[in-house]
């Protein structure tokens, strides 16, 4: 079975989606990440879905829900490269995905993370 | 004895024309600025030509004969250049119907002793160019709608241009009102532009926009979230006074979006997001 890779960088973990996710390969992408997280104690996840061109409803739910998990295991989400087209589909399906960051491409998510975790640790260490 | 009105106008050609000029030429309707007497000569008697040869005794009398096809054609021809020209409907209707006037006193002429068949010949030849002025009616307002839709197709080709601004900042001026389909054109171009210059701050410029009710707003809103989703900020500039104030008594939302009263004032937030700074450069 397709399994959808998740890679340890630093602080963060990275998943580049590069096939079409069917509901179950999203599922277990959802319940992998979740584990992962967990056991690398990660403070951001990065997703590339810049070769994903067709999206709906669940598939964007997924995102979402994602994005909550890592967020009470305190990991930041950022969804890099979303295509145009998907957009404006997750626009007019009423998803805008309101807890999600986003970011143009792999390199500007990271300044992204980056720029989160020197925030919080500045407060960590102020405190 | 049967009259042949066919043969008889046929032979009447010249006078036809000749009279037909005239009465045209003394209508106070004539554009003389639109199309000079010669042109009009022309096409006049191009009509008349195909009118007159394709008419015979039959098709007077049946006026879907498929032999009055090249009259249509004609017809249709002149009509449509006329609505392209921007004649008034009035002015391309009495083009025909002064023919009938024509055609009529001809007829009057020829069979002076005969009342009751000038009545007979004078009806089908009024029911003849009846039927042609209703096929010029349809073919004038067919072209006038042609022009709409290449003036619409033009305007919502024309009206969405997209700016790089500088490195990263991309700016889109909206003019004319936002409907369903120029929000998806505008949208698709907008975010297109930002994958293509991988820019991270998209402004719309609205002050194009006449009036912003719950719809248009909707679809800015989309446009917003959309642009957000792509991973860039989007600000929306050029609010007028009296666009706030419909927003505000409209009751819609707009806080979750960054909005500035002119292009300037979004220029400078953009700025201060990508923290680049301008100065003046001081004399040395």
């Amino acid at each position: 079975m397709d399994k959808i890779p998740i890679l340890k960088i630093g602080h963060f973990l990275m998943v580049a989606i590069q096939v079409d996710l069917y509901d179950r390969l999203a599922l277990n992408l959802e319940a992998d990440l979740v584990q992962a997280v967990s056991k690398t104690g990660a403070r951001g996840v990065l997703i590339d879905i810049s070769a994903v061109s067709i999206v709906d409803s669940f598939m964007g739910r997924i995102l979402g829900n994602i994005a909550g998990m890592s967020k009470v295991l305190d990991a930041d989400t950022v969804i890099v490269g979303m295509q145009p087209a998907v957009a404006i589909t997750l626009v007019e399906l009423g998803l805008p995905l309101k807890g999600v960051q986003t970011a143009l491409n792999v390199e500007k998510g990271m300044e992204l993370l980056q720029q989160k975790l020197q925030i919080t640790g500045e407060e960590e260490s102020e405190e | 004895m049967k009259l042949d009105t066919a043969k008889i106008l046929q032979k009447r050609k010249k006078q036809i024309l000749e009279l037909w000029m005239k009465n045209q030429l003394v209508d106070f309707s004539l554009r003389e600025d639109l199309m000079s007497n010669d042109e009009l000569t022309v096409q006049s008697e191009e009509l008349v030509d195909v009118l007159l040869q394709t008419l015979s005794g039959n098709n007077l009398e049946d006026l879907q004969a498929s032999s009055l096809e090249a009259v249509h054609e004609v017809l249709e021809g002149i009509s449509i250049s006329r609505a392209k020209q921007g004649y008034s409907p009035r002015e391309t209707g009495m083009f025909v119907f002064s023919l009938k006037d024509a055609l009529l006193s001809i007829l009057a002429q020829e069979i002076k002793n005969d009342p009751v068949q000038l009545l007979d010949e004078s009806l089908k030849v009024s029911k003849l160019i009846d039927s042609l002025g209703i096929i010029t009616f349809e073919t004038f307002i067919k072209g006038r709608e042609e022009v709409i839709l290449r003036q619409t197709d033009e305007i919502t080709e024309i009206s969405t241009p997209v700016i790089r601004v500088w490195d990263g900042i991309v700016a889109m001026p909206i003019i004319g009102t936002l409907d369903s389909s120029r929000t998806q054109v505008v949208m698709e171009n907008l975010l297109q532009e930002i994958v293509d210059t991988s820019s991270s701050i998209a402004i719309l410029d609205i002050s194009g926009v006449p009036a912003v009710d719950s719809l248009v707003a909707q679809h800015l809103i989309k446009t917003v979230s959309a642009t957000r989703l792509m991973g860039a900020e989007c600000i929306i500039s050029g609010i007028r006074p009296e666009i706030a104030q419909t927003v505000v008594h409209l009751g819609i939302d707009l806080s979750g979006i960054v909005t500035k009263a002119s292009l300037a004032s979004a220029l400078r937030h953009a700025y201060a997001l990508l923290q680049l700074e301008v100065k003046k450069v001081v004399a040395k």
